[in-house]
């Protein structure tokens, strides 16, 4: 598909001539076929084929809605690599002709490999996947735009609707996969920011093995509850579990009476099938007649990734991926996202500032900032890294 | 989308008993009826005392609430079951329904009182009824998330904000063609020409602004912006707009700000902030104008501003998440 819009071109830059000719604004979404995930412990968590391209499909069709009363034509051009593909190596053809406007849905590791190809120089690439704490810090890019909340930011939404609830007294139990670590250490940290405790920590190196069985639930209900049993008193066991390897086993088999929260149990996110607030009900009903399924944080991310695009095109009247990249950092900048409020980049890190959602499973319960968390600047600035402690450095 | 096929309205139940009523003097003060869009009802205050006369079912999700020109029906848009609730305003109760297709979000009546203008949130569409049949016109598409309408004093245009498109949309009401798409800052959701018709103005909850569009040339004119000492800009969210009668003064009601800002309509200087219950939207003026009414969502109450001294003089509690306020003299 791309090859083919590749082969009209003119060797002249495509978005150019599209200024002068009503030609359709190339978006491309990159994507690899990521082996499945594997089973999941719960039977009512899949894994949808089009998830995330759904979410950048629906949001071009409407920036397109808006394109028709300005003149103004996107296409969202979809290349999926095939597993294990070196994103370096296979881009490369793509930007035979310039640097391009990128919608990844890439995992962390691809996305730097993109980001750093020679080939990308030039590119503006918008991260509509990953949640990494890194990608925002030491492996920053001057060329990467990030959507969803990072993991810190999930940690302090979470943090400041506990602290609020002055529930401060937390259990971690931590899972054994790098990314574990990492949101843990968000969660200390965040018990530091907002005056919580953590009283026990504990790491748990479960083997999920075989998740279907038709045995009962024996196990599971012996093995959690040894998993939590420990000697202090606590409020909630906060759960690190990025891959969802045992943190649904949690609630309600802890060995103690307390909720879970975390990365299973009460969860931070940016998006659920469940939220209808701030006009959210419309876009899930958009996008269940567009996809006739719920809407995942992934599709989420790449409805705003394309919709951000829209905005520095049509009302930033941006073409090249360098003016679109000014235009995201600059002050005239704002997209909405169902959050009440305008959305924009933090110019730190590139990271969009956003409310956060908390929820369980059927229904969103809070939106964090939570009411007295203040910042002098803006007080969505109050999740994730702040200015004066990133450890960024952008060049420019 | 595709054009659907016109269908008839559903028809009045009650037609003959609001025939049959007959027209005795009535002794009682002008009247609020606010949509509660949580509670599925219209609540009525008295103008004077502010008390709760009745308090009317309606049907699923009332939001955009209008008074008829002859002020004998209040109409309400009910989101969720895809259709207006016609109140009759002396027995203040639900007398007729009109099908208005998927989530209608609020409505406005052609300048003669024949037509009703709907916008249907989820379709991207205006729907156009007969008022006196319930029958469909036609339907208009707009952008996504259409809502606020407005009607130019001499008929031939309807303008529709359209949230998720950014644009205010101008309709000829003799072709039913668009024939005009102004971009506006982010989500728009009210619409409102000046008394003189010169401009109309449009309010943008996230953008935190208002565009003043000049109706025939189709270029905004001025954009106005607020700036309140203590407020994040964020929570800025422009939606009501109401002008007084001279044109000179705008009330814009600010949603989380918990503001009405006041403004120098000609010289779009914002003069005050007139702090009110929480996340106020929609404001209407009462028959005299000498008073504003406003609905704050969150505070489940309306707040009375006395125009003279800009002053807000009491809230007093409504249904939950009041929506919108139609008053009649």
């Amino acid at each position: 598909m791309l090859s083919l819009w590749l082969g009209v071109s003119r060797p002249c830059d495509a978005v150019a001539a599209g200024a002068a000719a009503p030609r359709a604004f190339p978006i491309v979404y990159l994507s690899e076929a990521y082996p499945e995930p594997g089973i999941m412990p719960s039977l009512l968590e899949t894994h949808p084929a089009d998830e995330g391209l759904a979410g950048a499909r629906e949001a071009t069709a409407e920036i397109n809605t808006t394109g028709k009363f300005l003149g103004r034509n996107f296409k969202l051009y979809v290349e999926i690599l095939p597993a294990g593909a070196d994103v370096a190596a296979q881009s490369r053809r793509l930007f035979a002709r310039g640097p391009l406007v990128i919608v990844a849905d890439l995992r962390a590791d691809d996305l730097l490999k993109l980001a750093d190809a020679p080939a990308a120089k030039g590119s503006l690439i918008l991260d509509m996947r990953t949640t990494d704490d890194s990608l925002r810090q030491q492996d920053c890019r001057s060329s990467v735009f990030h959507v969803l909340p990072n993991q810190a930011m999930r940690a302090d939404a979470l943090a400041q609707f506990l602290v609020e609830k002055r529930w401060t007294r937390w259990f971690l139990l931590q899972g054994p996969t790098l990314q574990d670590a990492v949101y843990a250490a968000d969660v200390r940290r965040s018990a530091t920011r907002y005056g919580a405790r953590i009283v026990a920590a504990k790491s748990y190196d479960y083997n999920p093995g075989s998740r279907r069985s038709d045995t009962g639930y024996q196990q599971i209900q012996t093995q959690m509850p040894l998993a939590t049993q420990i000697g202090s008193d606590y409020d909630v066991l906060f759960v690190a579990d990025e891959t969802d390897l045992f943190g649904d086993y949690l609630p309600y088999n802890t060995f103690a009476a307390r909720p879970v929260v975390g990365t299973q149990g009460l969860i931070a996110a940016a998006w659920t099938p469940a939220f209808q607030s701030y006009s959210a009900l419309q876009m899930q009903h958009r996008f269940d007649l567009f996809a006739h399924r719920a809407m995942t944080e992934r599709d989420y991310g790449g409805w705003l990734a394309v919709s951000i695009v829209g905005e520095a095109v049509m009302r930033g009247r941006q073409i090249s991926p360098a003016g679109i990249r000014t235009y995201l950092r600059s002050d005239n900048f704002l997209v909405a996202g169902f959050k009440g409020q305008g959305l924009t980049f933090r110019s730190w890190d590139q990271q969009l500032r956003q409310p956060v959602l908390i929820a369980q499973p059927l229904m969103v319960i809070s939106m964090s900032p939570q009411n007295g968390f203040l910042h002098p600047g803006n007080t969505t600035d109050t999740l994730g890294f702040d200015q004066p402690e990133t450890q960024c450095r952008l060049a420019q | 989308m595709p054009s659907r096929a016109m269908t008839g309205g559903r028809t009045a139940l009650l037609v003959s008993a609001v025939l049959s009523c007959s027209f005795a003097a009535r002794a009682r003060a002008s009247e609020l009826f606010v949509s509660n869009e949580v509670d599925n009802t219209v609540t009525v205050l008295d103008g004077d005392s502010y008390r709760i006369i009745a308090t009317i079912p309606t049907d699923q999700r009332p939001r955009g609430i209008v008074e008829t020109l002859d002020h004998k029906a209040v109409l309400v848009c009910d989101g969720d079951s895809s259709n207006i609730d016609v109140i009759d305003t002396k027995t203040l109760k639900v007398i007729r329904r009109i099908n208005t297709g998927p989530d209608p979000e609020t409505l406005a009546m052609s300048i003669s009182g024949d037509k009703l203008y709907v916008s249907n949130e989820n379709n991207a569409l205006v729907t156009v009824i007969d008022y006196a049949t319930g029958k469909w016109i036609t339907q208009v598409q707009v952008g996504i998330e259409p809502e606020g309408l407005a009607v130019s004093k001499d008929g031939r245009t309807v303008v529709v904000a359209s949230e998720e498109t950014s644009m205010a949309h101008f309709i000829d009401t003799r072709t039913w063609q668009v024939v005009a798409n102004v971009l506006v800052d982010t989500r728009p959701r009210v619409a409102v020409y000046t008394p003189d018709q010169r401009y109309l103005w449009v309010s943008s909850e996230v953008g935190g602004t208002v565009s003043v569009i000049d109706p025939k040339s189709h270029q905004i004119a001025h954009v106005i912006n607020f700036d309140i000492p203590g407020v994040d800009k964020q929570y800025i969210g422009p939606v009501g707009l109401q002008f007084t009668g001279d044109g000179r003064t705008a009330f814009v009601a600010l949603g989380r700000a918990n503001r009405v800002a006041v403004v120098d309509a000609r010289t779009y200087e914002v003069k005050q902030y007139i702090l009110v219950g929480q996340r106020p939207w929609q404001l209407t003026f009462s028959p005299d104008r000498s008073k504003l009414y406003v609905a704050n969502g969150l505070t489940n109450d309306v707040t009375i501003i006395d125009v003279s001294s800009l002053k807000a003089v009491k809230s007093v509690p409504v249904g939950r998440l009041p929506w919108g306020i139609a008053v009649i003299p």
